[in-house]
């Protein structure tokens, strides 16, 4: 891959066709408005699919825990669920939901503002209808990120459970027999004593999110729509190999996406890592 | 995505070894809709040749990346592929099949010529053969045009005149002109090319998407939008479908190929309320097509060259007409009576004499390797830009003439 990142190379003429261009490949990238547009889309929604997923995930699986092995047990199966779904059937069943005129989300809008329980808090559903969820530049970063947090939620749920079993019922009772309640019990056992399961959640959600590919890829239609804030740097590198016939230069981008991933989790690691482990031994 | 490639490839492991054992075996390899007419075709052609035929499909956009890895490696490519009209530059440009030239001049004659040019490299070889072709076409509601006192010939005169039918229709009956403004302006760029010139390079490779054509192209679609004429409706989504089966919109621009699924299976019930015309404007253009292609790879040229020659006969041809509506490119097997034949659907309308009147008179334009990748800039990036997020035309189109202009030195 580093060899062929200073190459031209378009695959349908074969491995012979490789010609040498030295930078060219990185320069190109670097320069390309596209590439940063797509980084910065996949930030976004990194941080809109990925904060939302730790905040809930920590609490629920908190409740899981108290709730006792046999609810647990169940509901933990059903948060998993759309983890082991294919990504592709969820993302296409998204899509037909989130579907301007016939889509479940919007027909439920609307039944919402035309019921008389709900007419005043949905007022402004007519006026902007129809919502295009997924055709919408401004928009359509929100619907990726509830798909991939809705995904995703359901691991980090079994993450935590995970990790809180490991927390000694003892420290609960003395905390209990010290007076704490069960906000304070969360907030400073549970907490504290996750911190290296939080580390290790978080910089998976990191890594996936950076490589984050299929949900958008579906959702833009295959970057057909909204694909100028919907598409990230995993489907603009697909574009360049795969519908562009340009394998060097996107040999070049995954390199430089290679080189960013690292460098967040660099930074990640220095301000959370250290600490985060050193409180595990 | 995953599971498909993975199962693609061992598919293809499996097929490349049986090909190696024994010579009389080819492998085929496409994608659906093409897959109902191999099965109808090759049991006759399999007995008749002694020729064994494998068949690998896969879908449209996995079939095309499929045939770049193979074609890039060198191994289990197939023998014989089909290859869709909007990536076909992109591939007899690479120089990834075997030159048909000598096999194909003696019976190119009876194909559309429009389409055999379309499969043929810079160096004027032909490296991929048309199976079958699109003829542009428009599909309108009758019953908000004729029934309701607004004559045809009114609304396809010119694209102004299309605008202001789709004007009449919002006030007379509230009724949208078309699903998304993005067919019109693919109709203008595709059917209105300057004598010479590719669909984005003009004949010495340099892009012209600054051009009046993509002005034009783009202002139309604009001034559709902005007027809310058209409903912003995604082709092949259920909004799409929806829209057919209850009149969202009175007219859509698309290949012949579409009375097909109209029929089957998007709006049956709306029989007889249909009617086609040739696209506004006056201008003969095509809408998708495909084409057979040998990789160079294949060990087994003439068995393949064998299938395909059969694959373009004449009665192949119909068949597959009759099989999947797939329009033939033998222009000798429009005077078949089944072209005189009345369709229901379009209310008894001889539409078929019409699509082959448009095939034959389609223009040609020359391929270039970058056609994809321009496509992607006009209609992906610069287009959407313009119509929902207000950018100037000129600026968009000046944009992506720029990205395609830095793109283009690996082609």
């Amino acid at each position: 891959m580093i060899f062929l990142s200073f190459h031209t190379w378009n695959p349908v003429q074969g491995l012979g066709a490789m010609e040498w261009v030295g930078w060219e490949n990185y320069q190109l990238a670097l320069t390309d408005p596209m590439l940063w547009q797509s980084l910065w889309n996949t930030i976004v929604i990194a941080c809109l699919s990925g904060i939302p997923q730790h905040l809930v995930a920590l609490p629920t699986a908190y409740l899981l825990v108290r709730l006792g092995a046999r609810a647990r047990h169940w509901l933990s199966v059903a948060f998993f669920m759309p983890y082991v779904t294919s990504t592709i059937a969820v993302s296409m069943i998204f899509y037909v939901m989130y579907a301007p005129a016939s889509g479940i989300i919007n027909k439920t809008l609307v039944l919402l503002a035309d019921a008389s329980l709900t007419q005043w808090a949905f007022a402004w559903v007519h006026e902007a209808m129809p919502i295009r969820w997924t055709q919408d530049n401004a928009l359509i970063r929100y619907s990726v990120s509830f798909v991939v947090f809705w995904k995703y939620v359901g691991f980090n749920i079994i993450i935590y459970c995970a990790g809180l079993m490991t927390i000694p019922k003892d420290l609960y009772e003395a905390a209990r027999i010290d007076g704490a309640n069960a906000w304070q019990q969360f907030r400073y056992i549970a907490l504290p004593l996750l911190r290296p399961f939080i580390f290790f959640a978080v910089t998976l959600t990191i890594i996936g999110n950076m490589n984050l590919f299929d949900e958008p890829y579906v959702l833009t239609r295959a970057l057909q729509q909204a694909a100028d804030n919907g598409m990230t740097i995993s489907n603009y590198l697909y574009r360049v190999a795969w519908e562009w016939l340009d394998m060097g230069g996107a040999a070049a981008v995954s390199w430089i996406l290679f080189g960013i991933i690292a460098l967040l989790t660099a930074i990640y690691f220095y301000l959370f890592g250290r600490k985060g482990l050193e409180e595990h031994s | 995505m995953n599971l498909l490639r993975h199962l693609g490839v061992s598919a293809a492991l499996l097929f490349a070894t049986a090909v190696s054992a024994s010579a009389a075996e080819i492998r085929l390899e496409g994608y659906p809709d093409f897959d109902s007419k191999l099965e109808r075709l090759l049991p006759d052609f399999q007995e008749e040749t002694g020729l064994k035929v494998h068949v690998l499909m896969n879908n449209w956009e996995e079939h095309h990346r499929r045939l770049a890895t193979t074609l890039a490696t060198g191994r289990g490519a197939a023998d014989i592929v089909y290859v869709d009209v909007g990536k076909v530059g992109a591939f007899v440009n690479g120089g990834g099949f075997v030159d048909l030239t000598e096999r194909y001049k003696d019976i190119a004659g009876h194909y559309a010529q429009y389409a055999v040019a379309q499969g043929r490299g810079p160096d004027g070889k032909q490296y991929a053969v048309p199976v079958d072709i699109g003829p542009g076409v428009m599909y309108y509601r009758r019953d908000f045009m004729e029934d309701a006192g607004y004559a045809l010939d009114d609304v396809v005169d010119s694209w102004e005149a299309y605008v202001e039918y789709g004007r009449w229709l919002q006030e007379e009956h509230g009724v949208l002109l078309i699903g998304d403004a993005t067919s019109v302006a693919q109709a203008i760029v595709f059917t209105e090319v300057e004598p010479g010139n590719g669909f984005y390079f003009d004949r010495d490779g340099q892009p012209i998407l600054t051009s009046e054509r993509f002005v034009r192209a783009f202002s139309i679609a604009k001034q559709i939008r902005d007027e809310g004429l058209d409903g912003r409706i995604n082709d092949w989504t259920e909004d799409w479908y929806e829209g057919f089966r209850e009149g969202r919109f009175a007219t859509e621009l698309s290949g012949a190929w579409l009375l097909g699924h109209m029929q089957n299976w998007i709006a049956p019930e709306t029989s007889g309320q249909w009617g086609v015309s040739g696209l506004p404007a006056g201008v003969y253009g095509s809408w998708g097509g495909s084409f057979l292609a040998i990789p160079t790879h294949s060990q087994n040229v003439d068995q393949a060259w064998q299938l395909i020659s059969h694959l373009l006969e004449a009665e192949t041809q119909k068949a597959a007409f009759r099989n999947i509506a797939a329009f033939p490119a033998h222009v000798g097997t429009y005077d078949d009576p089944m072209f005189d034949e009345e369709i229901e659907f379009l209310r008894g309308q001889r539409a078929r004499q019409l699509f082959a009147e448009i095939a034959q008179n389609v223009e040609p334009v020359t391929p270039h390797a970058g056609d994809n990748i321009a496509y992607d800039m006009i209609f992906e990036v610069a287009l959407p830009r313009v119509l929902n997020d207000g950018e100037a035309v000129e600026k968009a189109l000046a944009d992506a003439e720029r990205q395609l202009r830095r793109r283009l030195r690996t082609l």
